[in-house]
């Protein structure tokens, strides 16, 4: 099983409320804020390793390769899916603001024709962006079958099908998917049983949530092979089909008024908001 | 003259509110729309959707339709689309149209415009204002190709009124998928609930991990849901702990809801929090943390118990009740 877990570099989501915008509305500045990996490509990477090992080893013949387009400084961020198990990462570099969601997916579709796995597994979104396209635009340009938002993977012992969960408004939609496939994760796919390969024995527990790559790992991911070409390499057209023109901070909320009690909340809730 | 196609979400024959919130953004848009039924079954659904002023309601009733797979959907929607000459496509951005709109998008040569909160006509052109870095900036985007994708933030496109009229009914036919026998739909476990929908309730009165288990969630938080006649919602630490069922997230990555009248309850006000729920009209937090970050949002801020200040709240609001009869 040969698994493609393509991942995005993104600032801080934990103090998102820090972006800032340029003066002149063009760009928003991230400056300050620490790059961190994308917690959805984080949970996609963890769910990737579950799929392909037993227990903590990794099966023979299985691998794992991580892939992002982004500035040079994303190697940082392919180190780090390195250190946590996947087996080698690809960058292609460019600049952020040369990239669109339709041109991550078709440079995609691309090294997917060079690498031919089975399984490419994404985040839902990338938390700057909050786009939630890049997979579903990429099964169509595969013409592979597809699940979005998994909370849930169920590998076959025979590893031609997947069984999705997928996580949608009012329930759970389960799929069966013949491979090679595309499949989108949500946050619940780290859940400690969330992900099964018939191979790691049912007594083994995960934690719930993406492994932290101890110091030994951190240190060998550093001869990890990460290879690195223009993204212009790969033959893809760099057009895109969209474009920012401006960026603004909403409107903040105005601070409110702390109530003594629930007698006064009431009160000002019914003749002050009249909400109720 | 360009016109828009509105694809419709029905589900297990149902016409879905969501669907109406791209019908607001079709009229927004500034040009005349269609909107598209798929599925099976639809004949109450297809009555419901001629009543919005549509130049057409374009209909593909098939049993390969029954229960939404993105496979089997995308190449019929595509077929329409492009057959129609439509210059833009729009759903709304409930898990239905996350999945489906960039599919069609990318069958289309479309560019596509995400989970948008607003739109302007300049012109030819229209613009697009969306959320990013979990509402903490304001895109503004146009997308370049001949042909656009769209997908509306139901919380932010109030869900159009019916416009009178009866708009015709079209047949369309059904385009099979060369995926069809790749992707085989197993099932769908459905969570009932009895209460109105988080994204299309009024009053939402949400939970965090403070409630602590599923029993206080039934016993404190549920009593005020009901007397408010609200929908329930919860922080994803409360999900995840099992308290509740998952498709009650608040939140960046769970629903974004706008209700007029927001409670967090003891809810610690994380970013990703705030992203689902910020634009609601009136918030109320009950937090016993005075430095919480909810309280940056509040308007009216409670610090206070909740195992004591919602059952008093509850009791206030059913006497609050009691005396508008
Ligand atoms: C990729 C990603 C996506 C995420 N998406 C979401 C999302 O969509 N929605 C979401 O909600 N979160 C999301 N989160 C999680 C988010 O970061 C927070 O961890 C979460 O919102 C915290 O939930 P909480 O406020 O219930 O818990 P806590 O942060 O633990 O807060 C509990 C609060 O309850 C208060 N409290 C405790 N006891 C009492 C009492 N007896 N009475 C009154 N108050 C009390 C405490 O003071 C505290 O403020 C996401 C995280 C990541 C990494
Ligand atoms: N620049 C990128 N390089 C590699 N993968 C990406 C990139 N942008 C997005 N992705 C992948 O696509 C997923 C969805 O992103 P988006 O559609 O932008 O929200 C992410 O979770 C990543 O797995």
């Amino acid at each position: 099983m040969k698994i493609l877990v393509p991942l995005k570099r993104t600032a801080d989501p934990d103090n998102a409320n820090k972006v800032k915008v340029s003066p002149d509305g063009s760009r928003v500045t991230t400056d300050g804020m620490e790059p961190k990996l994308n917690p959805f490509d984080e949970y996609a990477v963890e769910a990737a390793l579950r799929l392909t090992e037993n227990g903590k080893v990794r099966i023979a013949g299985d691998s794992l390769t991580v892939c992002t387009f982004a500035p040079k400084e994303a190697s940082q961020t392919l180190r780090q899916a390195l250190a946590m198990g996947a087996d080698n990462a690809l960058l292609y570099v460019t600049d952020d603001a040369q990239l669109d969601g339709d041109l991550v997916a078709r440079a995609l579709a691309k090294v997917v024709g060079d690498t031919k796995p089975d399984l490419v597994l994404l985040g839902k979104q990338a938390v700057d962006g909050d786009s939630n396209q890049v997979g579903q635009l990429l099964a169509e340009y595969l013409q592979w079958p597809s699940a979005t938002f998994a909370m849930s993977l169920d590998l076959a012992q025979d590893k031609k099908t997947l069984v999705v969960g997928r996580e949608v408004d009012g329930g759970v939609v389960r799929l069966r998917l013949t491979l090679p496939a595309v499949v989108t994760v949500d946050l619940r796919i780290v859940g400690p049983r969330a992900v099964t390969n018939h191979v790691t024995p049912a007594s083994f527990t995960y934690g719930d949530t993406a492994r932290f790559a101890p110091l030994p790992a951190i240190i060998k991911a550093k001869t990890k092979p990460l290879a690195e070409a223009p993204l212009a390499s790969l033959g893809v057209d760099l057009g895109l089909k969209s474009r920012y023109t401006a960026y603004a901070l909403p409107a903040a909320r105005k601070a409110g008024v702390k109530v003594k009690d629930v007698q006064e909340l009431v009160q000002r809730l019914r003749t002050e908001a009249k909400v109720l | 003259m360009s016109k828009t196609l509105v694809i419709a979400e029905i589900s297990g024959g149902r016409l879905k509110k969501t669907t109406l919130s791209a019908v607001a953004f079709a009229r927004q848009a500034g040009q005349p729309f269609d909107i598209l039924a798929l599925g099976h079954d639809l004949g109450a659904a297809v009555e419901a959707l001629r009543g919005y002023g549509a130049g057409a309601v374009k209909v593909c009733d098939h049993p390969g339709l029954k229960d939404y797979v993105g496979e089997h959907y995308t190449p019929t929607a595509a077929q329409v689309a492009s057959a129609g000459g439509y210059s833009v496509v729009v759903c709304t951005a409930s898990s239905f149209g996350k999945d489906l709109a960039p599919r069609v998008a990318a069958r289309l040569g479309a560019g596509l415009a995400s989970d948008i909160s607003g739109v302007v006509r300049d012109g030819a052109t229209l613009r697009y204002r969306r959320p990013m870095y979990a509402g903490n900036a304001l895109g503004t985007m146009e997308v370049t190709t001949p042909v656009q994708a769209v997908t509306v933030r139901q919380a932010e496109f109030e869900a159009a009124a019916p416009s009178g009229g009866s708009s015709p009914t079209e047949a369309v036919a059904f385009a099979p998928s060369a995926l069809a026998g790749r992707v085989e739909f197993l099932g769908f476990d459905e969570v009932k609930s009895e209460r109105p929908e988080l994204t299309e309730a009024g009053i939402v009165v949400s939970g965090g991990r403070s409630l602590k288990s599923s029993e206080n969630f039934k016993n404190v938080l549920e009593p005020l849901v009901d007397a408010l006649g609200a929908a329930m919602g919860a922080s994803r630490a409360a999900v995840d702990a099992g308290y509740v069922p998952n498709d009650l997230q608040v939140g960046q990555t769970g629903k974004v809801v706008a209700p007029k009248l927001y409670f967090a309850v003891g809810i610690s006000g994380a970013i990703q929090h705030l992203a689902g729920m910020k634009n609601s009209k009136t918030i109320v937090a009950i937090n016993k943390d005075g430095e919480a970050p909810i309280f940056q949002v509040a308007d009216y801020g409670l610090v206070a118990d909740l195992f004591k200040a919602v059952p008093e709240l509850t009791q206030a609001v059913l006497q609050a009740r009691r005396e508008q009869n």
